[in-house]
């Protein structure tokens, strides 16, 4: 379970807008993670805290295969994105790097700021003081241990030592 | 048994599969023939590789190819692509393609006969589905996906869903592949094929040049494809036959073969599309650009920088002179194209014309280097994405376009159609 506030964004967020290829001469998360969102809202990575939750539109994270995308967002300290759906490379590789996200295109509707908790196993979406839910599709549990170990990576490397 | 209907996608993952058919939806494991890293993407697949510690299980179907930001832009850059290099030599690689020898690696990997028909390739570029255009399955996946499959050759895959799109009609002069697709992007919508197989088809298609097929498949990711495909046909084996260095398989889909949904173009009317910022499908015909006064115009990428691309560019622009305002960049795709071009005196051409001739790069086309855009700055691009940010200031603006509009435009300062020049 995870509690944070929500910033918004609209459909069709680009690779590009989540990490400008400008910063794609390094790999390093520390570094990507300071001009996360930057050319879509350059005061985001100043203002994001550890646990919040990024909220958009349709087809979120499309145009480039770049990891850096959602690398740079998990570096951020983002906990989720849930939005309406997801372009279908940025939707692997945020498992594959172990960033949690959800689709939920009723979530669309709340608003920036607001405080939400977000339950991976149920796919509970509740936004605090309003009572207002949302129900995502849950993470299955084998998805959840992949986020759980940091990636894919180190969830096979894991299960390669057991 | 029953006999399935298939398209081809469906074909060519069935078959490296191990599998009679499939089904959209369903999960499978498939063998990969080819796998792409370049010097944005391979050092992170590299960094997670490492981690998981066996061997490559192909050092031979491992491509690497230093273009995005090479020949370096800075330290960083070529710190990057100094992971790749030395990694490649550690692993012997024999397909890494130094600066000097190499393209951009959608133009260089057909070329050089390392992909073919009914191939699966993944690449860790989104813009890997150009070798749809030779009747494979090509998909861009993310670095983790590529390390994963490095150890293991293969990787697992969702079946896509297919649309099919049949193109019929006389198209007009100027008009080629990319105005074909910027065509169907504008009317589909940048989300129009999310997850999907798009498959190109029709008289029209028939008729399009090789170079005219990789440009649509290219663009296929700006829809939301998995995947882009055109059946392998004469053209296509013609093409293909002296370049395999592997034997390769000729797949087709079945006429019964099902699809999520069918579009048919009558394309007679169309005009050369330019696709307004800053989405590849806010498009329109270039007779109503109206009046965009343009600072910069670059002609190449995985999406048109191949020899009709060039040829066209240098018809347009023969015995004219780039506007007085206006940068003009011609990238040719690979050597072998720089090579090409030197030989039929296209370089001349351009450099007459004023224009810069540069060594293959992506440069440009995703804001790395060699041009650029400064605040409030246009462009003309034959590349395939327009979005904020994508050659440089957040605001600036990318005009996408074919090569014959992109050397209009040069001449005239403004977006203009080859008609208005010719």
């Amino acid at each position: 379970m995870n509690e944070g506030n929500v910033f918004k964004f609209g459909d069709n967020v680009d690779t590009d807008l989540i990490i400008p290829a400008r910063y794609l001469n390094t790999s390093d998360p520390a570094e990507l993670a300071l001009h996360c969102m930057e050319d879509a809202d350059p005061t985001f990575a100043g203002r994001v805290q550890p646990g919040d939750v990024i909220v958009a539109g349709a087809n979120f994270g499309c145009g480039s295969s770049r990891e850096h995308a959602p690398v740079a967002i998990k570096a951020a300290g983002v906990a989720c994105v849930v939005a309406g759906s997801f372009a279908r490379i940025f939707y692997r590789n945020a498992f594959n790097i172990g960033l949690p996200i959800l689709e939920c295109s009723e979530a669309e509707s709340i608003p920036p700021g607001s405080r939400v908790r977000i339950e991976l196993d149920t796919g509970r979406i509740s936004v605090a003081g309003t009572g207002q839910e949302y129900q995502a599709r849950p993470i299955p549990p084998f998805m959840q241990a992949i986020i759980a170990a940091g990636g894919l990576i180190p969830y096979v490397a894991a299960r390669l030592k057991k | 048994m029953q006999r399935v209907p298939q398209t081809v996608t469906e074909k060519i993952l069935a078959a490296h599969a191990g599998k009679e058919y499939v089904e959209p939806g369903e999960l499978i494991s498939a063998k990969v023939d080819v796998l792409l890293g370049n010097d944005i993407t391979a050092p992170l697949a590299i960094r997670e590789f490492e981690r998981v510690g066996v061997p490559i299980f192909d050092p031979a179907a491992v491509v690497m190819v230093p273009d995005h930001f090479t020949p370096n832009k800075d330290i960083k850059s070529a710190e990057q692509a100094k992971v790749m290099r030395e990694f490649a030599r550690r692993h012997d690689l024999p397909n890494y393609f130094e600066v000097g020898r190499m393209g951009i690696e959608h133009c260089l990997l057909p070329e050089q006969g390392l992909v073919g028909p009914g191939d699966v390739i993944i690449g860790a570029d989104s813009h890997t589905c150009t070798y749809g255009a030779l009747g494979a399955f090509a998909t861009g996946v993310g670095s983790t996906d590529l390390a994963a499959a490095m150890a293991l050759g293969e990787t697992w895959f969702k079946v896509p869903e297919s649309l099919k799109f049949v193109y019929t009609g006389e198209p007009g002069p100027w008009v080629g592949g990319k105005d074909l697709i910027l065509h169907t992007i504008g009317k589909i919508g940048v989300e129009g094929a999310l997850y999907c197989a798009m498959e190109f088809c029709g008289p029209v298609i028939e008729k399009l040049s090789m170079d005219g097929r990789f440009t649509m498949c290219n663009m296929a990711v700006e829809a939301g494809a998995k995947n882009g495909i055109i059946a392998a046909d004469d053209k296509t084996e013609s093409y293909a036959r002296d370049r395999a260095r592997r034997p390769y398989r000729v797949f087709a889909s079945d006429p019964d073969a099902n699809y999520k949904k069918v579009y048919e173009f009558d394309v007679s009317n169309l005009e050369p599309c330019v696709a307004f910022p800053h989405l590849p499908d806010n498009v329109r015909p270039v007779s109503k650009a109206g009046n965009i006064e343009i600072d910069q115009v670059v002609v190449g990428s995985c999406t048109n920088g191949r020899m009709d691309d060039l040829r066209l560019a240098a018809l347009v622009l023969s015995g004219r002179k780039v506007h007085r305002s206006v940068r003009m960049i011609v990238i040719p795709g690979t050597q072998e194209i720089y090579r090409q071009a030197l030989k039929e005196g296209l370089i001349e051409t351009f450099v007459a014309a004023g224009a810069v001739f540069s060594t293959p790069t992506c440069g440009p086309c995703l804001g790395g280097h060699m041009g650029i855009l400064a605040k409030g700055e246009r462009a003309v691009s034959t590349t395939n994405r327009n979005f904020v940010g994508r050659m440089g200031h957040p605001e600036s603006e990318v005009y996408l376009a074919n090569p014959a509009v992109a050397a209009a435009s040069a001449i005239m300062g403004r977006i203009a159609s080859p008609e208005e020049v010719s």
